[in-house]
C-alpha cells in the first residue's frame, strides 16, 4: 500500500515538473486546493489510526474538499472577499489538529 | 483495516498522484514568482520604451524639417524663433518660482486613508492652475514643459506629463513675477496650506533665473483645421 502511495507521489511530482506553470492569478487557488488535499490526506491517516477509515469517504472527501475550496476562493476573488486566507487558516488549523491526534494515537500504541 | 482491495490501491495511487502534481506545480509557480520581474514593472518599462522610441523618431523628423527651414534668410529665422517661443518649443529662462513637492512623511493613523498623504495629479493641477492665474508665462514639471496640450494625469503610482512618467519629488518651475506667483500659492486657505495640512512637503523658492525646458513632443492636428478666411 505504502509503495503505491510513494509511487503516486513520485509520479505526480514528475508530471508536475513538466506541466505548464499556473498563471500568477490562479496560484492562490492551487494553494488552497493543495491545503484542502493535504488536510484530507491527514484526515485519512487519522481515520486509519482510529480504525474508522472508509476509502469512499476518504476519496470523495479528498476531491470534493479540494474542488469546493477552489470554488469558494474563486468566488471570493470575484466578490472581493479574501476567502483565500479563511480557507488557508481553516485547513491549516485542521491539519495541525489532525497531526496532534495522529501523534497521540502513535504514542498510545 | 483491509488494504487488499484493488480499487483502493488505485485510489490511493490517484490521490497521491494528485497531491504530487499539486506540490510540484505550486513549488514551481512560487519559484517563478520569486524570480520573474514584477509584471506591472515590466509593462511600465515596455510602455516607457515605446514612448521613448516614438519621441525619438519624431525628434529626428523635426530635426530634418528644421534643417530645411534654417536655409531661409535672417529675417525668417528671427520670425521662426519667435513663433517657436510662442509654441513653447524653445528653452526659456527668467525670474520665477520653483515648487518642490514630496509625499508626506507623517505616519498614517489607524483607519486613515493613506491616499491623503500622497501627492495626486489634482494637487499638481491645482498648483499649476494657481500659477497660471498668477500670470506665469512658462511652466514646467520636472523636465517636461507644461503647455496647452500637456496632460497631468495619475498613472498608477506615478504622474504622467507629456506621456513621461514622474514619481515624487515633483518640481514645478514657473517663470513670472516671483512675488505674485508666491503670494498666489501662499494664499490663506490656498493650495500650499491645504497640502501642508496633510503633511505633504512643499518647498516654495523664488529664483532669479528659472530655466524652463522646451516642449519635446510634437503637436498633431488630426481633427483641427484652420478656418478659411479666419484671422
Amino acid at each position: 500500500m505504502i509503495v503505491f502511495a510513494i509511487l503516486g507521489l513520485a509520479l505526480g511530482i514528475a508530471i508536475g515538473v513538466y506541466l505548464p506553470v499556473f498563471p500568477q492569478l490562479y496560484s492562490k487557488l492551487v494553494a488552497v486546493a493543495f491545503m484542502a488535499s493535504l488536510d484530507a490526506a491527514f484526515g485519512g491517516l487519522r481515520a486509519v489510526k482510529e480504525g474508522t477509515y472508509d476509502s469512499s469517504i476518504f476519496i470523495s472527501g479528498f476531491f470534493a474538499n479540494g474542488l469546493f475550496a477552489v470554488f469558494l476562493c474563486y468566488f471570493g476573488m470575484r466578490l472581493g472577499i479574501d476567502l483565500y486566507y479563511v480557507a488557508l487558516v481553516a485547513f491549516g488549523l485542521r491539519i495541525f489538529n489532525n497531526i496532534a491526534i495522529i501523534r497521540r494515537l502513535f504514542m498510545k500504541k | 483495516m483491509r488494504y487488499t482491495d484493488k480499487k483502493e490501491k488505485f485510489f490511493t495511487f490517484l490521490v497521491c498522484l494528485v497531491l504530487g502534481v499539486m506540490v510540484s506545480t505550486q513549488f514551481r509557480s512560487a519559484e517563478n514568482a520569486r524570480h520573474s520581474v514584477n509584471q506591472q514593472r515590466a509593462e511600465e518599462l515596455v510602455e516607457k520604451l515605446k514612448t521613448t522610441e516614438k519621441a525619438n523618431q519624431e525628434l529626428q523628423e523635426r530635426l530634418q524639417h528644421m534643417e530645411k527651414d534654417l536655409a531661409g534668410s535672417e529675417d525668417s529665422r528671427k520670425g521662426m524663433q519667435k513663433l517657436k517661443m510662442y509654441a513653447g518649443e524653445t528653452e526659456l529662462h527668467g525670474p520665477g518660482v520653483v515648487v518642490t513637492l514630496n509625499d508626506s512623511m507623517l505616519p498614517t493613523k489607524a483607519g486613515e486613508d493613506p491616499n491623503l498623504h500622497i501627492i495626486h495629479d489634482d494637487d499638481l493641477l491645482r498648483i499649476l492652475n494657481e500659477l497660471r492665474a498668477g500670470g506665469a508665462e512658462a511652466l514646467a514639471m520636472n523636465e517636461e514643459r507644461i503647455l496647452d496640450v500637456s496632460e497631468v494625469r495619475c498613472a498608477g503610482p506615478t504622474v504622467s506629463v507629456n506621456n513621461t512618467r514622474f514619481s515624487p519629488p515633483y518640481v514645478i518651475r514657473a517663470i513670472g513675477d516671483p512675488k505674485t506667483l508666491e503670494s498666489a500659492l501662499r494664499l490663506r486657505g490656498g493650495v500650499i496650506e491645504t497640502l501642508k495640512f496633510w503633511g505633504i512637503n512643499v518647498d516654495l523658492r523664488k529664483d532669479d533665473d528659472v530655466v524652463i525646458p522646451a516642449y519635446k513632443g510634437t503637436r498633431h492636428y488630426e481633427f483641427a483645421k484652420p478656418k478659411e478666411g479666419g484671422a
